[in-house]
């Protein structure tokens, strides 16, 4: 991941656009063309980090393809705030069957491509965490283990929150939901479960994996670029606050998944064939209570005297993460 | 309608869904006033011109800056900006380098012969300018640009007050002086020179002026009474470095000491060095922190071997020696003798301890005066109608730039007396507060400095001590601007909106919300890198 930030203008690279770059340096996003994926009208609730990452990412997957692109969904908030019959925000190709089976569909779709002889026709699978790291996990890791060639995106909110915010096995230690309820010693979900669904994508050799946010519009586009140059099977795992699950003033849906970042807490890099090939190292390195106190899911951390040791252990799993991709800012 | 049973929108969109109803605040788009532009005495629209330069666009930034200031180049000199104080960037890395690329604007203008803008169609009304000082440029200049007649008088040989006869040249270089002084005279101004004015109704009536601006600038330098012998050399310091810039300077011996802690002080004590002085020593009553003379002009005096006895005052000067007394600082801060005594050799001592006004000229008339200076209103009118006073001769902070800001102030007031308006200060927006910006989109990027001449060079001569930018460190410089509470269409408001209902409406015209289908998040206003939306209550 060596992108070349644009160090000479106020904002440089790091805003959406720049008046002083060139068309092709701007994101996809700055450009009164893009597709819109997502259309206005949509039920999403205020500040869905959602919304935002899927027409960020399959905006930026309809430019790389030129606009030849099948998406095919799982059920999800994502599914179901575009969706209600017989509107629908979606401006592409796009599919939805059920909750566990979206892998197995684009498998499908990009088998029914190659006999119709469309290889020009890309195909991207996505889903919440809830349909990717849980109840879509057995067809996804067939997915992978068959290297179909899909880009499987996951939309990570850390939760159910179509249903109504029950943990999922990608939800933090010590996060509040309606399954994990902040009572007793050990408030909130449980250290030591859940996946890291990356790190299991990698372990299938697949030719590549990533994760980004929607703090970092450069970055997320520039993967999901870099995906649609490979053949077989591709995994993007995006984090996508949500303001509802996490208890987030939703003006704050960017700013939370900056912080992510810049704690260390969810690691952006990317690997090929199971080999991690670059990081976005952290600018402005924050601890992780930084991250953790705006959000309710984890107020019972910082109420009355609080639970230091709890943070502690938080700022651990970082830290580890930190020491495990390299993400230290370049001057320490 | 053709449609089927319940379905009641055509399949395909969910734009019949108006989302914007589930609103409770909605995003507007605001100007805020940056820092800069607040703490500009001269009122440029500094972020405004910085905008243009950023581009490369040097002629529009020069245009825009110029329409409040027509001396860029000297204030990129002279001036001890303020803006760069308030720059919001200070909390960020460094405050942006405005006065350098004010200097470079400026350069540039001159260099490649930019012109000032036309004079306002004739009002056929005149007004007389008395001093040619900042003040009286600025005035002029505005005053042109309104469609007044001007006539300018001022009692030294050449234009320029101050700027000319107590900047040094090492300071301000004498062609960029004529320079910027020339281009306000191409707009067509009346000069009378080396002439005084001491009747100021009768100068009024015999010029047929309908307003005056008196900017006569403190010209007198402050004397105190030193006990000394009859061979003693003592010179006040506006008197010396006038001489000095009329090339008689006066010949103080090797040993030069100074008195007083201002600018003028440094001034006076580093054109020594530079008239041959080996030692050129001033001696302040007070310390470092309580000086107040600017601390990059210390700093460049120091540089260049000027000494410094702080904590003193001066007892006797007698033949070649100077008894001094030293100070110490009560809890007050206020410095008290202590009756310790040290002698110190020197052959001429030069007294830099303020300024006064030449307010003779207002004797017999009813202008009133108060503490050595004339009392204005904020259209800069003084008690009598038609008459203005502003720069030094009024209350002010006496620089440069408030002498501009003055005349520019003096000439609105003018243009609305004579016009029979009342005077109304133009609305400012709310400051642009640090605290509303998201400095995490901005790029990392520290300060260019302006090189200076190196130090043995710049003891013996007048050329300029401090050099400027070249055009790709202005351009870098100009760059750094935050564009505080103005946005500069970096496009995070049309990117980060999860509902698509912000509009682009193409370069150089900003956005627009889209209120069908903003449902009020709020992301724009918190991604925001400037701080130009805020979220307001919907009424409901």
């Amino acid at each position: 991941m060596t992108e070349t930030r644009v160090h000479f203008y106020q904002v440089g690279s790091f805003a959406v656009g720049n008046r002083l770059l060139s068309d092709a340096d701007r994101t996809v996003q700055a450009s009164p063309e893009r597709t819109n994926s997502l259309d206005a009208g949509h039920r999403a609730c205020q500040g869905c980090g959602e919304a935002l990452g899927a027409r960020y990412a399959l905006d930026a997957a309809m430019r790389a393809t030129g606009g030849r692109l099948v998406a095919v969904n799982a059920t999800g908030c994502l599914e179901v705030f575009s969706t209600p019959f017989p509107e629908t925000s979606w401006r592409i190709a796009w599919l939805h069957s059920l909750f566990g089976n979206a892998p197995a569909v684009a498998t499908g779709v990009a088998a029914a491509m190659r006999a119709k002889g469309r290889d020009d026709v890309r195909v991207v699978g996505q889903a919440g965490d809830g349909g990717t790291v849980d109840i879509g996990f057995g067809t996804l890791s067939g997915l992978f283990e068959r290297n179909d060639d899909v880009l499987f995106i996951c939309y990570d909110n850390e939760g159910y929150m179509n249903t109504g915010v029950q943990r999922s096995a990608a939800t933090p230690p010590t996060a509040r939901t309606a399954t994990s309820e902040a009572l007793g010693a050990d408030p909130g979900n449980v250290f030591g479960q859940g996946k890291d669904l990356p790190r299991l994508a990698m372990a299938h050799d697949i030719p590549y994996v990533a994760t980004a946010t929607v703090a970092d519009l450069h970055d997320l586009e520039r993967k999901v670029e870099r995906a649609m140059t490979f053949r077989g099977a591709r995994y993007l795992h995006v984090l996508v606050p949500c303001p509802l699950g996490w208890g987030a003033a939703s003006a704050d849906t960017v700013r939370l998944a900056r912080l992510a970042a810049e704690s260390g807490f969810f690691p952006v890099f990317e690997a090929e064939h199971g080999v991690v090939t670059g990081v976005r190292r952290i600018r402005r390195r924050v601890g992780v209570e930084e991250y953790l106190r705006p959000q309710r899911r984890f107020a019972h951390l910082f109420a009355g005297e609080g639970r230091p040791d709890l943070v502690a252990r938080l700022q651990a799993l970082a830290d580890a993460n930190i020491q495990r991709y390299g993400l230290a800012p370049e001057e320490e | 309608m053709d449609r089927p049973f319940a379905i009641t929108l055509p399949v395909g969109s969910s734009r019949a869904n108006h989302t914007g109803s589930w609103r409770v605040e909605r995003p507007v788009y605001v100007d805020r006033l940056p820092p800069c532009n607040d703490a500009c005495p001269a009122g440029e629209n500094i972020q405004g011109w910085l905008y243009h330069a950023e581009s490369g666009d040097y002629a529009t930034a020069w245009a825009t800056l110029v329409e409040e200031n027509p001396l860029p180049a000297i204030m990129g000199r002279v001036c001890f900006h303020p803006c760069e104080t308030a720059c919001n960037r200070v909390r960020v890395d460094e405050a942006v380098g405005i006065n350098a690329v004010e200097r470079f604007l400026g350069d540039t203008a001159i260099a490649r012969g930019w012109r000032l803008p036309e004079p306002g169609p004739d009002t056929g009304r005149r007004v007389l300018v008395v001093g040619a000082g900042p003040a009286g440029l600025s005035a002029t200049y505005h005053l042109r640009r309104a469609g007044h007649a001007v006539t300018l008088v001022d009692g030294a040989s050449r234009l320029g007050g101050m700027l000319r006869y107590g900047i040094p040249a090492y300071r301000l270089p004498r062609q960029v002086l004529d320079a910027e002084v020339g281009r306000i005279l191409e707009m067509g101004v009346e000069v009378v020179l080396g002439r005084s004015v001491d009747d100021i109704a009768a100068a009024r009536d015999e010029l047929g002026a309908d307003a005056v601006f008196l900017a006569v600038g403190a010209q007198l330098g402050r004397r105190v009474s030193i006990p000394a012998g009859d061979s003693a050399k003592v010179i006040d310091a506006v008197t010396f470095l006038h001489r000095v810039a009329e090339d008689d300077p006066p010949l103080l011996g090797r040993r030069v000491v100074v008195y007083g802690g201002g600018d003028t002080a440094l001034d006076a004590a580093r054109t020594a060095r530079r008239l041959g002085a080996t030692d050129a020593t001033i001696v302040y009553r007070r310390n470092r922190a309580k000086m107040p003379a600017h601390a990059e002009e210390v700093e460049q005096a120091l540089g260049e071997g000027v000494t410094v006895r702080w904590l003193s005052t001066i007892e006797r000067f007698e033949g070649e020696r100077l008894l001094i007394e030293k100070m110490a600082l009560n809890a007050e801060g206020f410095p008290e003798p202590t009756g310790e005594l040290e002698e110190l050799d020197a052959d001429a001592l030069v007294l830099a301890l303020g300024q006064d006004t030449d307010l003779s000229l207002l004797e017999g008339s009813e202008v009133h005066v108060a503490d050595g200076v004339v009392p204005v209103a904020e259209s800069m009118m003084t008690d009598v109608p038609g008459v203005f006073a502003g720069g030094d001769a009024a209350p002010s902070d006496r620089t440069a730039t408030v002498a501009v800001g003055h005349g520019k102030r003096a000439a609105r007031g003018i243009d609305a007396y004579l016009a029979g308006r009342a005077f109304e200060r133009p609305a400012r927006h709310a400051l642009a507060a640090f605290e509303r910006l998201n400095t995490w989109y901005y790029a990392d990027a520290p300060r260019t400095h302006r090189p200076e001449l190196e130090r043995v060079r710049r003891q013996t001569n007048f050329e300029e001590v401090v050099g400027g930018l070249t055009e790709d460190n202005a351009l870098f410089e100009a760059r750094r601007c935050l564009s505080c509470g103005n946005c500069f269409e970096c496009d995070n408001c049309f990117g980060v909106c999860p509902d698509n209902a912000v509009i682009k409406l193409g370069s150089g015209n900003r956005y627009e919300i889209d209120y069908d289908y903003c449902k009020g998040c709020g992301i724009c206003v918190t991604e925001c890198p400037s701080g130009a939306i805020e979220m307001v209550p919907e009424r409901i």
